[in-house]
């Protein structure tokens, strides 16, 4: 028997006064490499690529994070992905990089409310204060590699790749039930 | 739980991201095809093992994902520095220093 691959109908999946956990609206996600001049690739991209590691920067249509001194996680539309690849495609000549959609590998949680930094304390061992709003870090989440979007003070995205997610979905449940449970 | 100071994402970070890696500054063969079994077995299985200050590699795994190196007290398991991989070997009298 084959385990169901974890695909979540975009919506709540947990709620509780203290937070709340729903699955995001499927994006295409891309994986990109490169190093040396980022110039020509903000400019193809329109975004910025240099920040601080954790550092994020949107196009409008198309969404980056740094991951690591090379590396970016980029989430857009199917249709600004597309053409992202093809401004890409024509600068691999000149700038040899690695771009790769990753889209099936992984789900995103909407994790908000006012005790959702505290949730991720169940399962981060690094301090949630220190990812500012607006900006994200590639962590660890119970052991499992998790990419962390702080969109707002109490508003995160988790991305999560698909064998680990229903586990995590469970763990953040519990955490949502227990932190609620504190409030009389 | 260990801090470690990761010196690409220049953030002090809870053990649990991190991964070891073993010992650090082992270079590989110039000329692998010349090394004789007692040379392979040195390069690929003998540490130093120091008690003390030890060069280590770290991987900062559940993070920014790169390779690094540390300078760990294998005493009081205190990290003296971290490095980025590639950079000299810090000299050791001045990080044990202030530790007298
Ligand atoms: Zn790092």
């Amino acid at each position: 028997m084959n385990a169901p691959v974890s695909s979540f109908t975009p919506g709540m999946l947990v709620e509780s006064p203290a937070a709340r956990v729903s699955a995001a609206v499927a994006c295409t996600r891309l994986s990109l490499r490169a190093r040396g001049d980022l110039a020509p690739f903000e400019a193809a991209l329109g975004l910025s690529l240099d920040g601080q590691i954790g550092s994020r920067s949107s196009s409008g249509v198309l969404e980056a994070m740094r991951l690591g001194p090379d590396e970016w996680i980029l989430h857009g539309s199917k249709d600004a992905a597309a053409s992202a690849v093809t401004e890409l495609a024509g600068l691999y000549a000149n700038h040899p990089h690695s771009l790769v959609d990753v889209s099936g590998r992984e789900v995103s949680f909407v994790i908000e409310g006012p005790r959702a930094a505290e949730l991720l304390t169940i399962g981060c061992p690094r301090n949630i204060e220190t990812i500012l709003p607006g900006s994200g870090r590639r962590t660890s989440f119970d052991g499992v590699t998790v990419v962390l979007w702080r969109d707002a003070e109490t508003s995160f995205r988790m991305d999560v790749w698909n064998s680990f997610a229903s586990h995590l979905l469970d763990l953040l449940a519990t955490g949502c039930r227990e932190l609620a449970a504190e409030i009389h | 739980m260990l801090l470690i100071h990761c010196p690409y994402c220049d953030e002090t970070l809870p053990e649990l991201e991190f991964t070891y890696a073993g010992e650090a500054h082992i270079a590989r063969p110039e000329n692998p095809s010349e090394m004789s079994d007692e040379d392979w077995q040195e390069f690929l299985f003998m540490r130093s093992n120091v008690k003390g200050p030890y060069h280590e590699r770290w991987r900062h795994f559940h993070g920014c994902g790169r390779y690094f190196n540390a300078v760990r007290d294998t005493v009081s398991d205190k990290f003296l520095t971290t490095y980025k991989a590639g950079a000299p070997r810090p000299d050791l009298a001045s990080l044990t220093e202030g530790l007298k």
